[in-house]
């Protein structure tokens, strides 16, 4: 037939280099930056916006700021930066609040405790999770109460009006989240539920709260909350403020929750019905398991969207540390043209540690667990 | 496969070279190399395709096989050497693509249909926004070749209510719509489950029997007994042998094709 | 649950607990009693409370006089208003602030979307790090920034920013010009909403033939080709005129002549010179005002070059993109259709006489006479909510075009489809059915957000009414009922939406 067609190589081609350079800093900017006259025109544009916007930004945060040591004067000079000194001055403030200077050791070693306890919860390779957990959202929060409130054990009471600053961000935030999930879970088993009754009643409760602005739902707490207890019952400012806090964040984690209990295959609920487990056993030590666990990324963002949301306090007379900030922001001894800015640039700088902190977490355990699926 | 070499035996049509032209030259490759950065992925590749040829491009995976064909229409740019198809050279010049996308028909391992648009729709896509063509008339068209891979009933259903192996069937016809010189097929029957490979194999076969110049990258050892007119057995970026099926299969001569078929077919 | 609990009962000894029927019954009586026990006992407290407190309930109070001061409504407002009508006036407030956000968090949004996808690493880095940054910082803290920091620290009335248009900014907020129509400017907003019915129906009926002949009808490829010269003729005439104004001393005639030049060459072959020399003039022009605007102590010949390779560039562009553009027989009508939207009004507003005179805003002693008077707080909750939803948007809208799997852009450019028909077909109705429903929540959180606007004193729904009228009336119950309501109601329409359009372009599985 048609011999001519025929081909066989005999030797092989080895690879050579692709003509001109595929690497190095001249391709990287061609393939990247100028790759065709449109791109070449954006980045232009983008170094011209960058020239423009960069060093007057440097120069207030770094090159003409008046670093810790320095004095009011210098902030109120002509062209001063970020006032430093003031942030230095006041930072016990911003972390403690009204909290007695001679306590200030109690709320340290609550610090110190809960970093000690979160961080081998967040690690997964980490041993002794049970125990862990139940430290963390059951010790630890009756342990810190105590200890930050004192009254007992012959430590000073420390009444709450007294308590602000970062403290009182985290603690709304930890509080928040810990009451938060377990109702959460409840609601979201509920509003799966074939149960008609309960089913409606968690709907109206998740959709309730999640229709409506947080600013509400503190107005709520705080002017409601007295109203519906009995009289001559005294809640207390911050205890509104959490109750609130909590409601409103359980609507959004219930709705976290569900995902990942629909995301559950059909044959995981089938395979514990099968075993003769009841409702509560499969859900306990079938269901919520890989729920949970799937959906730990979502629930880190819901933490992170209450976290920015603990700010809201201030509006409801709670000294938080976005109101710390704002109210030293009137410091007569303090008053420069930058004062607010750098305030709110400092209270800036601690919102999004936390909270770029923890988106990044959650990013790397949603590609953790991504992996773990695939193989 | 193996319902491939059972009807290999009773259609006796192969090799039907009268189709194939001797002076019309479809697609032209000459020294062609390719890299993705500094990865020398094809090298050296020489090939002149006729009009009417059927050609099945077989080899372990990574290859660069699909890489290949996917330069014949520039979904991947080549570096060195030229691309000619239906006598246009492919370089950057956006308006030398088009020309030869227009004429060049691909079909893609996972169909890539449009899921928002229904079977009809995909079809009447490229005619009318590409080529001009009146609605009715592209319909008509459509219609014609939905008979063709013998689904006319599915024209208003959507993308996702089909099998595989319809919907590839439909990605098949919506390139025909566009009455392309030359098909392309990237390993059109490796994402569908064994009964619908024939299905598929079945409209590739009827459309070799027309005379399509057509270059298919597969597995399917018994498709390319049964229409090509020429294998090539590619490997580490290049072309290590090819002849005609015949030969070929029964008297393999490089060292490396020898081991490719004794673990493909058995 | 999901599942019927009926593999717990053992059949034998199956009593009236073990019955799965029963037993939800049970559950359910013994939930709803609780909640109904709870809400009784709730309701006691209140009424004992209210009554410890001589208080009455009831919405009788929305018909008394309410004696403060908004310091923005929509309608004219006076102390003798009704607390009904300052209810209206924060919600009329709440939906002002939303729909101006939600306008511009749009198109940042989108902006910022597609930038971070961009190929290009400066810009995509640009919008990562606004992203990143934005999204973790509390909106509050944004708000505060941007009232106490940004807008309180502009300078005084009298040494008040001056920006292009007669806008001006300075503590008191930003002072636009207001529009004064006279009668007969009636027939041109009457010739506006014509013109924009026109343009829609003249571009469906010119895609409609197009579609069913294979051409776009003849007289729409004529009026289109004229259209193409006027447009081309006024573009040109503008830049021109901006290129005079930077060189002195080029007299009008020439200005005139060049744009009819260019108008003229704009329907023959040459057309990609002609609109290559328009976007030099522009790139040249307007980067040459922005730079001087920016960095005023680079010397005015540096800028001047840096501008010209910019405009340059522009004009490569331009050729490449003109030179690659079909004959305009097979172009959508574009030119056209601005022509219609924009030619019909400006006829009328000619042939008329109509008069739209902008009272500008004027410097007097102490304040500002005339204009429109933007309020510092609404100026600085649209800047907040803008630059805060846009980076939310934004990640949607990259979610919604990476949704579309590349293989969708290769078989599209494996037929044969140019990129602006790839973009039209194919990528942009696939990706709009992921990025609507989140950005219709977007559009919800925006609006939920805004009533932040009451920490920094902006007259929105929860300031008016849950701050000032809750605190005159004591009518907390009713109040906050009232204000819940609204925003449920938001709430319910923005998921009735969701489900209709959800419903409407579902992808159809087997």
């Amino acid at each position: 037939m048609t011999t001519d067609t025929a081909f066989i190589r005999n030797e092989f081609v080895p690879a050579k280099p692709a003509p001109g350079r595929t690497d190095g800093p001249i391709v990287w900017l061609r393939k990247n930056l100028f790759a065709t006259p449109t791109d070449a025109v954006l980045t232009i544009l983008g170094i011209l916006f960058l020239l423009w916007a960069i060093p007057p930004l440097y120069n207030f945060i770094v090159g003409h700021a008046v670093f810790p040591g320095g004095t009011v004067e210098e902030c109120r000079a002509e062209g001063a930066g970020a006032c430093w000194a003031y942030i230095a001055a006041r930072f016990n403030f911003f972390i403690y609040g009204f909290y007695p200077i001679d306590q200030y050791w109690r709320p340290n070693i609550v610090f110190a405790l809960g970093a000690a306890l979160i961080l081998p919860l967040l690690v997964p390779s980490a041993p002794f999770k049970r125990i862990n957990a139940a430290l963390f959202f059951v010790v630890f929060p009756l342990v810190s109460f105590y200890l930050l409130n004192g009254g007992v054990f012959g430590l000073r009471q420390v009444p709450t009006e007294q308590w602000g600053g970062l403290m009182v961000t985290l603690i709304i935030a930890l509080v928040g989240i810990i009451c938060s999930i377990p109702l959460g879970i409840l609601l979201a088993l509920g509003r799966q539920s074939n149960l008609p009754i309960i089913k409606t009643l968690c709907v109206m409760f998740i959709e309730l709260w999640r229709a409506v602005p947080l600013i509400t739902v503190l107005f709520m707490a705080s002017i409601m909350l007295p109203l519906f207890m009995p009289t001559g019952t005294n809640v207390d400012k911050l205890l509104r403020a959490l109750v609130g806090v909590t409601l409103f964040s359980s609507a959004y984690l219930a709705e976290t929750v569900r995902g990942g209990l629909q995301a559950l295959p059909r044959g995981q609920y089938e395979a514990g019905a099968s075993l003769g487990l009841g409702y509560w056993q499969r859900t306990y030590f079938i269901i919520l398991p890989q729920a949970i666990k799937h959906v730990i990324p979502g629930i880190v963002n819901n933490f992170i969207a209450l976290f920015k949301d603990t700010s809201l306090v201030s509006i409801v007379g709670i000294f938080d540390l976005l109101n710390t900030v704002q109210a030293a922001s009137s410091d007569i001894n303090w008053a420069s043209p930058t004062q607010a800015v750098t305030g709110y640039v400092f209270a800036g700088f601690m919102f999004w540690i936390f909270c770029f902190a923890m988106s990044r977490y959650s990013l790397w355990m949603e590609r953790r667990l991504d992996t773990g699926h695939k193989r | 496969m193996s319902q491939m070499s059972e009807t290999t035996a009773e259609t006796p049509t192969r090799h039907s070279g009268m189709q194939i032209s001797k002076t019309d030259v479809a697609i032209d490759v000459i020294g062609m190399h390719k890299w993705y950065g500094d990865f020398h992925v094809l090298r050296d590749i020489n090939l002149r395709v006729m009009r009417g040829e059927r050609i099945v491009i077989a080899g372990p995976s990574g290859s660069g096989k699909s890489t290949l064909i996917r330069c014949v229409n520039r979904l991947e740019e080549h570096q060195e050497g030229q691309i000619i198809v239906n006598g246009t050279e492919l370089t950057a010049d956006l308006k030398r693509i088009d020309e030869v996308r227009r004429e060049v028909g691909m079909v893609f391992q996972h169909f890539n249909l449009f899921p928002h648009l229904t079977i009809l729709q995909n079809l009447t896509l490229a005619p009318i926004w590409v080529r001009g063509i009146p609605k009715a008339e592209a319909e008509a068209t459509a219609m014609h070749y939905l008979e063709r891979v013998k689904i006319p009933e599915q024209a208003n259903k959507f993308p996702g209510q089909l099998s595989g192996g319809q919907q590839q069937r439909v990605a098949i016809a919506r390139s025909l719509c566009m009455q392309p010189r030359i098909m392309l097929f990237d390993e059109p029957t490796s994402a569908l489950d064994p009964e619908m490979v024939k299905e598929v194999l079945e409209v590739m076969i009827s459309l070799a029997e027309e005379g399509m110049t057509m270059i298919c990258v597969t597995h399917e050892m018994g498709f390319a007994r049964q229409v090509a007119n020429r294998v090539i057995f590619m490997d580490q970026g290049q072309i290590v042998e090819q002849n005609d099926p015949d030969n070929f299969f029964s008297n393999p001569q490089h060292e490396r094709t020898k081991l490719f078929l004794s673990q493909i077919l058995h | 649950m999901a599942v019927q609990d009926n593999m717990g009962a053992r059949a034998p000894r199956a009593s009236l607990l073990n019955d799965p029927v029963i037993r939800g019954i049970v559950y359910q009586v013994l939930v709803a009693g609780a909640v109904v026990a709870f809400i009784s006992w709730i309701v006691l407290n209140t009424a004992q409370n209210l009554a410890a407190q001589n208080k009455t309930t009831g919405f009788d109070f929305l018909f008394r006089t309410a004696g403060f001061d908004i310091s923005f409504t929509l309608f004219p407002w006076s102390r003798t208003s009704l607390y009904w009508e300052a209810f209206l006036a924060g919600l009329l407030n709440t939906l002002l602030v939303a729909a101006i956000g939600i306008f511009f968090a749009t198109l940042l949004g989108f902006t910022l979307g597609i930038a971070r996808l961009s190929s290009n690493w400066l810009i995509a880095r640009v919008a990562t790090v606004y992203i990143e940054t934005i999204r973790n910082l509390p909106l509050l803290l944004q708000l505060f920034f941007w009232y106490f920091a940004v807008l309180k620290a502009m300078p005084a009335v009298r040494q008040s920013f001056e920006l292009p248009l007669d806008i001006f900014i300075n503590q008191r907020g930003l002072m636009v010009p207001r529009p004064m129509p006279d009668h007969e400017f009636t027939w041109v907003l009457v010739a506006i909403g014509f013109s924009v019915i026109a343009t829609i129906a003249v571009g469906i009926w010119a895609t409609r033939v197009r579609t069913a002949t294979g051409r776009y009808p003849s007289a729409v490829v004529l009026a289109s080709k004229v259209a193409d010269a006027i447009v081309s003729f006024l573009v040109a005439l503008l830049a021109f005129t901006l290129l005079g104004n930077m060189i002195s001393g080029v007299s009008g005639a020439v200005i005139f002549g060049a744009a009819i030049l260019v108008a003229i060459l704009s329907v023959t072959r040459l057309a990609p010179f002609s609109r290559a020399a328009v976007a030099f003039v522009f790139g040249l022009t307007i980067l040459y005002a922005l730079l001087t605007a920016m960095f005023p102590d680079v010397p005015p010949l540096l800028v001047a070059a840096g501008s010209a390779l910019a405009g340059l560039a522009m004009a490569w562009i331009s050729f490449e993109r003109t030179a690659e553009r079909p004959p305009s027989e097979g172009r959508f009508p574009l030119p056209l259709l601005v022509l219609i939207a924009v030619g019909i009004p400006a006829f009328v507003y000619w042939a008329t006489g109509a008069q739209l005179a902008f009272e500008v805003p004027v410097l007097e002693r102490f304040n500002f006479r005339g204009g429109v008077q933007l309020p510092p707080e609404l100026v600085a909750l649209v800047f907040g909510l803008t630059v805060y939803t846009a980076a939310f948007i934004g990640e949607n809208v990259r979610g919604g075009i990476r949704a579309v799997s590349h293989g969708q852009t290769e078989a599209a450019q494996s037929l044969g489809l140019k990129e602006g028909d790839r973009l039209r077909l194919v990528i942009i109705p696939q990706a709009m059915r992921v990025i609507v429903p989140p950005l219709t929540s977007q559009y919800l959180n925006l609006t939920k957000n805004s009533s932040l606007g009451a920490a920094i004193g902006y007259p929105e729904l929860v300031n008016v009414f849950t701050g000032t009228t809750l605190n005159q009336t004591g009518k907390a119950i009713e109040v906050i009922a009232l204000t819940m309501a609204v925003y449920l109601t938001f709430s319910l329409l923005t998921s009735a939406f969701m489900n209709w359009y959800n419903g409407r372009v579902a992808l159809v599985e087997r």
